[in-house]
């Protein structure tokens, strides 16, 4: 039987990456943001989403894909987590599109890195691939907090 | 679930947790008639509601209960502290019963038989008690009704029982103060059933009684009926939690309002403003007090905590509260429970003598527990005090010193009130033997952390043979908090007020004057005392966002707080304002920085990093860390200094980074291990590898110490690593270091501490200048939760 599942895109470094709809709880643009000193590079700092505060992390550093060209504004997408919403800082949004469950792989050998724990599995769309993002781990900075956030650089 | 059994449900809990308190009040005064016809009452209206919802097994325990409850209010049964106990029992069944009902809605399978028979053969023993002790308001003719333990007794006269014994009832009330002979109510009671006439008319009628004190009576029992006294409704703390989070977000924007406000000259608006800034404050203080609970609440429960643990202990123990309607945050009241019973184990378990011992000593056999709550400036505080044998300062040195917590020289020169608050440290416990009440070490630490979690403080105060007293501060609520907001490098900051001692200002010319250097590290002369300081932009590597901007020491203000007692100054850019701000916590992904308390979202919309001043000097070590919170970082090297100068020692040379060589005291090395560089993993940011079934973590001690930065984190795959281990409480971590050059023994001569982090000072080992390395605080530099939380990966 044939399930498909509605993925929200974006964009990353050129790669296309995605996660279910139901996790989004918005997409809003660039907000300005308070850094945090002494956090974990990923956390690009804080947004005040309509009275919460909301840690913003910059995927494409969550992913180890290199900073963002100097001047381009990230966008913010905003995603449920077991502990509440996290935003998640890409280059571009892309479209909401459905997918087959069946064109589902496993991740290809090719990724290294965290990014292969991180990506659940990729869908093969006509042209391109899609990357589904596992979106608890990615929020889940773990050790990284604790190891790192008080390295003295 | 029906609303009609959640409805049950709350009520009996209630009734419990108050059935608990009479019980074991009326164990100390069993002749008070008004406590054992409250404790009927509400046992019997546990009783009577499970039967009517259809929960049989509750219903025959509550009836097992209520049967031996009668016997004692006629006076055929003393209360001994057995029979106490077994309607403790049956109060903990009942709880039980009323949990599975929660969460099956079913009584559960338990009939808890041996605990009816148990009850009932307490019940039994009515024969052994003289009859000349029984109450006054035993008639005669109740007798058999009362004996016959069917609860299908006559109705007229067990009513008529009940009310005789009910103190919010006009027949009880008139008896209570002998305005009516027992049977004269008796009869009269059997005449309403028949009539249908109020008791009062009655007695009035047949002459038994006086008008006038019939009416008095009538006025007593309204008083003691609470219900009709205040008008209360039930609410769900999930709403009140929802308005005061709302009342938080009103806050927020009028503060935004205030600002936007004063910018425009329209005085009309200005008004509402103004108008709509006090009607905010006042609302938010209304919610607040909403959230307010006396600390009775928790207290409630102690006497019967202290009644069992003094009947386990063997001790005799008298507990006296003073100041329970003491209001406070419910968050905060959650949080103290803990600490607070941990408190009182202590003192029954260590603090009061056997009676035997106390009767030695000249003291009462009965030791007293006191427990005492009140408002002192903003802050409630919380004594918890015995007058048992008090600490033993010279055995808490003692262990300190077994336990390598102070050095002896150290210990020896520290006062006594220093010593006492060593008991907070965890792990840390004197008593001989460990018994199932306290004496694991684990309580006192508890304590601490948890009172300090809510930026609370603790202190102990002792007098040996005198006893001890525990003194708590909390704030009042930690939802809406004063704080100053302060601005360095850049970014705003808020500290919370409670931690704020007092502000200095430097004038432009003098920047820089008054702070001096001792041993690079800055202080500032306060009045002719030296203030360690901290600058802000620096502790919180605030630089590092200004690209190519040296971190410069320039500070105009200082902002002098305080944190566990010790003070310090903050040096800042800039200090703006005060304000009031609501609390937020920070993602999980920012709690392990102990730097930050939280957030807040200023007037412009901006979000601000609370400051957790506490977590901050621990940081920058001003004041020692938990683990070393004897030592402060001065201190600490001293002691190792002394210890390391003069005796000769036995050192690991190694290289790090291209010319340092760092020494490590043999006696903290584990092992040292040669590992192929993939065998690094990465677990989060941090290098891990899998050693002997732990995950360790790895710490590349050049970047640490040498301050080189390797491009790469993980090095090519064929590439041989040196790893010395260190162990600390059964963990263990990795130093990775560039090439192990020798074991040496030699005679340290420690030259005057280096400025680098993590090096205890400069030797010459063979014949070379060597960096002797401080391993604990590299280790916890980089792994600040390393040690502190065993157990946790």
């Amino acid at each position: 039987m044939a399930s498909t599942q509605q993925f929200c895109t974006f964009f990353l470094d050129g790669h296309v990456f995605g996660t279910p709809v139901p996790k989004v709880q918005e997409v809003i643009q660039h907000q300005e943001m308070t850094r945090v000193p002494l956090a974990p590079d990923v956390v690009s700092g804080l947004i005040n989403l309509r009275g919460q505060i909301v840690s913003a992390i910059d995927l494409r550093r969550r992913l180890g894909l290199g900073d963002r060209p100097a001047g381009q504004l990230p966008m913010n997408v905003v995603v449920r987590t077991g502990d509440g919403a996290v935003s998640l800082l890409v280059d571009e949004i892309g479209d909401v599109i459905e997918v087959d469950e069946e064109t589902l792989e496993s991740p290809p050998e090719t990724l290294q890195g965290f990014a292969r724990e991180v990506v659940r599995g990729v869908y093969k769309l006509s042209g391109r691939l899609l990357l589904a993002l596992d979106i608890e781990r990615v929020v889940d900075l773990g050790d990284l907090t604790k190891g790192k956030g008080s390295r003295e650089f | 679930m029906d609303e009609i059994i959640k409805d049950f449900l709350i009520e009996s809990t209630e009734n419990l947790d108050r059935l608990d308190q009479e019980l074991v009040k009326l164990e100390s005064s069993p002749a008070s008639k008004e406590l054992l016809a409250s404790v009927f009452r509400t046992i019997h209206t546990i009783k009577g509601s499970c039967g009517f919802l259809g929960f049989a097994r509750l219903e025959k325990l509550a009836h097992a209960g209520e049967s031996l409850l009668s016997r004692l209010r006629d006076g055929q049964l003393t209360l001994t502290a057995e029979v106490t106990s077994g309607l403790l029992a049956m109060v903990d069944a009942v709880r039980q019963m009323l949990a599975s009902i929660k969460t099956s809605g079913e009584d559960g399978e338990e009939n808890y038989a041996s605990l009816i028979a148990h009850l009932a053969d307490l019940q039994q023993r009515t024969e052994c008690c003289d009859p000349a002790s029984s109450a006054p308001v035993t008639d005669p003719c109740d007798k058999p009704a009362i004996t016959d333990n069917d609860s299908q007794a006559p109705l007229p006269l067990a009513s008529a029982k009940e009310q005789m014994a009910d103190p919010t009832k006009i027949g009880g009330v008139l008896l209570e103060r002998g305005h009516v002979r027992p049977e004269d109510l008796a009869m009269a009671l059997q005449q309403q059933e028949l009539g249908r006439k109020r008791i009062g008319e009655i007695l009035i009628a047949q002459g038994a009684a006086a008008p006038e004190d019939v009416l008095a009576a009538q006025k007593t029992v309204e008083s003691r009926n609470p219900d009709t006294a205040i008008e209360t409704i039930r609410v769900g703390v999930n709403l009140l939690d929802r308005l005061m989070n709302l009342v938080g977000e009103l806050v927020l924007a009028r503060n935004q309002l205030l600002q936007f406000s004063s910018m425009k000259q329209n005085a009309g608006f200005q008004a509402v403003s103004q108008r709509m800034n006090l009607i905010a404050t006042e609302l938010q203080e209304e919610v607040m007090k909403t959230r307010m609970q006396p600390i009775g609440n928790v207290w409630d429960k102690f006497p019967r905590t202290v009644r069992d643990l003094a009947l386990n202990c063997g001790k005799d123990v008298h507990l006296e509260m003073e100041g329970q309607d003491t209001e406070l945050d419910r968050t905060i009241i959650e949080a103290i429970k803990d600490p607070l019973t941990h408190l009182v184990r202590n003192c029954i378990d260590h603090g009061i003598e056997q009676p035997g011992v106390r009767k030695q000593l000249g003291k009462n056999t009965a030791g007293i527990l006191k427990m005492r709550a009140f408002h002192e400036g903003g802050q409630v505080n919380i004594e918890v005090s015995d007058d048992g044998a008090g600490l033993n300062a010279e055995r808490i040195r003692q262990k300190a010193i077994e336990r390598g917590l102070a050095s002896a020289q150290h210990a020896s020169r520290m006062s006594d009130r220093d010593i006492f608050n060593m008991i907070f440290l965890p792990g840390f416990s004197t008593a001989e033997k460990v018994t199932n009440v306290s004496g694991r070490g684990v309580g006192m630490d508890v304590v601490k952390t948890n009172v300090e979690k809510i930026g609370g403080t603790v202190d102990v105060q002792s007098t040996p043979g005198k006893g001890t007293t525990v003194k708590i501060k909390i704030p009042l609520t930690l939802a809406i908090i004063p704080a100053l907001m302060i601005t360095s490098g850049g970014e705003r900051f808020a500290i919370p007020q409670v931690s704020l001692l007092e502000l200095v200002r430097m004038d432009a010319g003098e920047t820089g004057k008054g702070i001096e250097m001792v041993h690079g590290a800055p202080v500032y002369r306060l009045r002719g005392r030296l203030l360690p300081l901290l600058y802000l932009n620096r502790e919180l590597q605030l630089s590092r966002f200004k690209d190519g901007m040296p971190a410069q020491d320039f500070a105009a203000n200082i902002v002098v707080v305080q944190a566990d007692g010790h003070e310090f100054g903050l040096a800042v850019d800039e200090i703006t304002d005060t304000e009031e701000i609501v609390v937020k916590p920070l993602g999980q992904q920012l709690k392990g920085i102990s730097a930050y308390s939280g957030a807040t979202i200023m007037g412009d919309g901006r979000v601000a990093l609370i400051l957790d001043i506490l977590g901050l000097a621990q940081r920058a070590q001003v004041i020692s860390a938990r683990e070393s919170a004897l030592n402060d970082k001065e201190k600490q090297k001293t002691a190792v200094k002394m210890d390391l100068n003069g005796d000769r020692q036995t050192l690991l040379v190694v290289q790090c980074g291209n010319r340092g060589r760092i020494a490590i005291p043999l006696s903290l090395v584990a092992r040292l291990e040669e590992f192929p560089a993939s065998a690094i993993e990465i677990a989060g940011a941090q290098e891990v590898m899998q050693y002997r079934g732990q995950i360790m973590p790895l710490v590349r001690l050049s970047r640490v110490v040498a301050g080189s930065d390797a491009a790469t984190t993980v090095s090519d795959g064929d590439a041989r690593l040196q790893v010395v281990v260190y162990s600390e409480a059964g963990r263990s971590v990795g130093l990775v270091v560039d090439r192990i050059i020798d074991i040496v023994d030699e005679k340290l001569s420690l030259q005057a501490p280096a400025e680098r982090r993590g090096i205890l000072g400069s030797s010459v080992v063979q014949k070379r200048v060597t960096d002797l390395l401080d391993v604990a605080s590299v280790v916890r530099d980089v792994l600040p939760g390393f040690a502190e939380s065993p157990g946790k990966a």
